[in-house]
């Protein structure tokens, strides 16, 4: 009976309180969560409600959804979402044809001053953009690029080439040395050795740095706002024109919102890990 | 340590540039000058082209040419109390968002770094904030979350005795800073998870069985451990919480009066309303002027985040 090897029964308080504890962490979590989330939830439901009953006192949670807001949405945001794609998608191959090469310069075949270069890319993006807003538009003025697509192009690239080159460079520092070594014994040339080794190695690592790239692009305002009048509005700028100023409108402003966003969400919810990589600027594993 | 120059050791050794040939020179610079040259011409021009109205008298809205004025309008913007408002108040918005939302990063990462039911669901959730798009989440939480009338918070905050407040024009440069916050807490809180899951666990271990407290160990060894990824979080918040501007364009128009008016919209404002490009430039020279002496330091964190330099993190 002694040398049984009984599971000592004094340990069990200690492990029920260590397994309550753990739940009453994950509450926390979870409650933390919730409320993160729910500006975010009201937005979605607030989108599916008539305009009377967005508008009420005290919130209806109960409610017969309709898409009615959401067709009006979508009745109105050809051109614009078409001119967010081109901007967003435009500018980020743009940043990777661009940031590839330079990274390459920058960490595996380095020229020689590397260390100047990466922070003379980065303080570019220290300097405030708004700072030089007046002179940009009468630059495009001159440059006939007001309200053209292509500037938006131009200075989205801008905006997110510096952070890409500090991301796509981190990931090809993690390239093992000889297979960059290996490559060329075998003869490859410079671009060989980028395209052939380098990129299909980094091939993650450039989807995070795309990631973040199409959000800030997506996402962006103030240029858009200052920059463009109809030929290149972009989403964020459909959504301030669709809505009213007076009248019910809150459904509506929360369906546009809704569908303005529900992109970037999507992406970012399905390469969580994606995103993290490239946030930490590809240096945190 | 995850933080650091992985790649620095022989790749980059073996391949020094020493006693390299013009043409060797030439061949490693020029992947690089499409960016450089594109960097230079897209960012530095416009800044060289503010330097130059900042000494002229231009206004869009007055036939007149350019002409050069010498320093008056920076003279004007340093008199400018309306200018320096604004500058105050950048600082004031972007220093309080960030810290904030480097606490809440903190303590939501150090939830989410156990494991719980729904750990995955919950981080999803967490993070979504970060990724909707700031002029729609400006709108919405003026409208739908804020409003005084049928506003979600509100209801929200009536069992504790708040009624129908107008947080807009009561509160504006709180509810621009709390949006502010919302949106990047979910950012700071995946650079610290990533930190955190970096952290060695035997060290840990080690510390436990040593009788370590949680607090106590939390302190000793997972802050100074988490230090690179703290600055490199504040660092990254601060380069785009100081340009804030759709919040403060969509939730109070810089109002009431001038409370929420930061640098990025008071210079919006100069353009496109008082036509006033001399002016702005030159509170765009100025603001630039302060920027660089901010971004040295900050510059010198980044590299000691990376631990470029001697580094003694």
């Amino acid at each position: 009976m002694t040398a049984m090897p009984v599971r000592p029964v004094t340990r069990d308080p200690r492990r029920f309180r260590e397994m309550s504890g753990r739940a009453g962490w994950g509450v926390l979590a979870w409650i933390v969560a919730i409320a993160f989330f729910i500006p975010v939830l009201w937005m979605v439901i607030t989108a599916f409600k008539p305009e009377s009953a967005a508008e009420t006192w005290p919130p209806q949670f109960v409610f017969r959804p309709t898409l009615a807001e959401f067709r009006l949405v979508f009745s109105g945001w050809g051109p614009f979402v078409t001119h967010s794609v081109i901007a967003t998608v435009g500018s980020t191959i743009l940043v990777l044809l661009l940031g590839v090469p330079a990274s390459y310069a920058l960490s595996v075949y380095p020229v020689r001053r590397w260390r100047d270069g990466l922070f003379f890319v980065i303080s570019t993006k220290m300097l405030p953009i708004v700072a030089a807003i007046g002179p940009l538009y009468v630059i495009a003025v001159h440059t006939h690029l007001l309200d053209s697509i292509w500037l938006l192009i131009i200075l989205y690239t801008a905006m997110n080439l510096p952070l890409a080159i500090w991301m796509i460079r981190s990931f090809m520092l993690e390239v093992p040395s000889e297979l960059l070594e290996a490559a060329r014994l075998d003869g490859a040339g410079r671009i060989r050795e980028i395209t052939g080794v380098i990129m299909p190695i980094i091939s993650p690592g450039l989807v995070s740095t795309a990631l973040i790239c199409v959000i800030f692009a997506w996402n962006e305002l103030f240029l858009a706002l200052n920059l463009t009048v109809t030929n290149a509005a972009t989403m964020p700028m459909y959504l301030i024109s669709s809505v009213p100023q007076e009248g019910l409108y809150i459904a509506h402003l929360s369906a546009a919102a809704t569908v303005a966003s529900v992109p970037v969400i999507a992406v970012g919810w399905i390469a969580q890990r994606s995103l993290v990589r490239g946030l930490s600027m590809g240096a945190i594993k | 340590m995850a933080v650091v120059e992985t790649g620095a050791a022989p790749t980059q050794v073996a391949l020094r540039p020493r006693g390299a040939s013009r043409r060797e020179g030439w061949a490693r610079r020029l992947p690089l000058l499409p960016a450089l040259i594109y960097i230079v011409i897209v960012t530095q021009i416009p800044f060289l082209v503010t330097l130059w109205y900042s000494f002229q008298s231009y206004f869009f809205d007055v036939p007149q040419p350019a002409h050069f004025t010498g320093f008056s309008n920076y003279t004007t913007a340093f008199t400018s109390a309306a200018f320096r408002g604004s500058l105050v108040r950048s600082v004031v918005m972007t220093a309080t968002s960030v810290i904030v939302a480097m606490l809440l990063g903190v303590a939501f990462a150090v939830l989410l770094d156990r494991k719980f039911f729904g750990r995955g669901v919950a981080r999803t959730l967490i993070i979504t904030p970060f990724l909707v798009m700031p002029a729609a989440a400006a709108l919405v939480w003026a409208g739908p979350m804020l409003d005084p009338n049928f506003g979600l918070l509100n209801w929200l905050l009536e069992p504790f005795g708040v009624n129908h407040v107008a947080w807009l024009s009561t509160h504006a440069l709180g509810s621009v800073i709390v949006v502010m916050i919302w949106q990047w807490t979910p950012f700071m809180t995946l650079i610290i998870l990533a930190g955190l899951q970096s952290q060695p666990t035997d060290t840990l271990e080690a510390a436990k069985v040593d009788g370590a407290g949680a607090f106590a160990t939390f302190r000793e060894l997972t802050i100074p451990h988490l230090r690179p990824y703290i600055e490199l979080g504040i660092l990254l918040g601060s380069i785009y919480l100081v340009n804030t501007f759709d919040q403060v364009r969509l939730m109070t128009n810089g109002g009431p009066g001038t409370s929420t008016t930061n640098l990025p919209f008071y210079l919006y404002q100069q353009v496109n309303f008082a036509f006033n490009v001399g002016g702005a430039a030159a509170a765009g020279v100025i603001t630039v002027i302060l920027t660089i002496i901010v971004a040295t330091f900050a510059l010198r964190l980044f590299a000691r985040v990376f631990q470029f330099e001697e580094a003694g993190v």
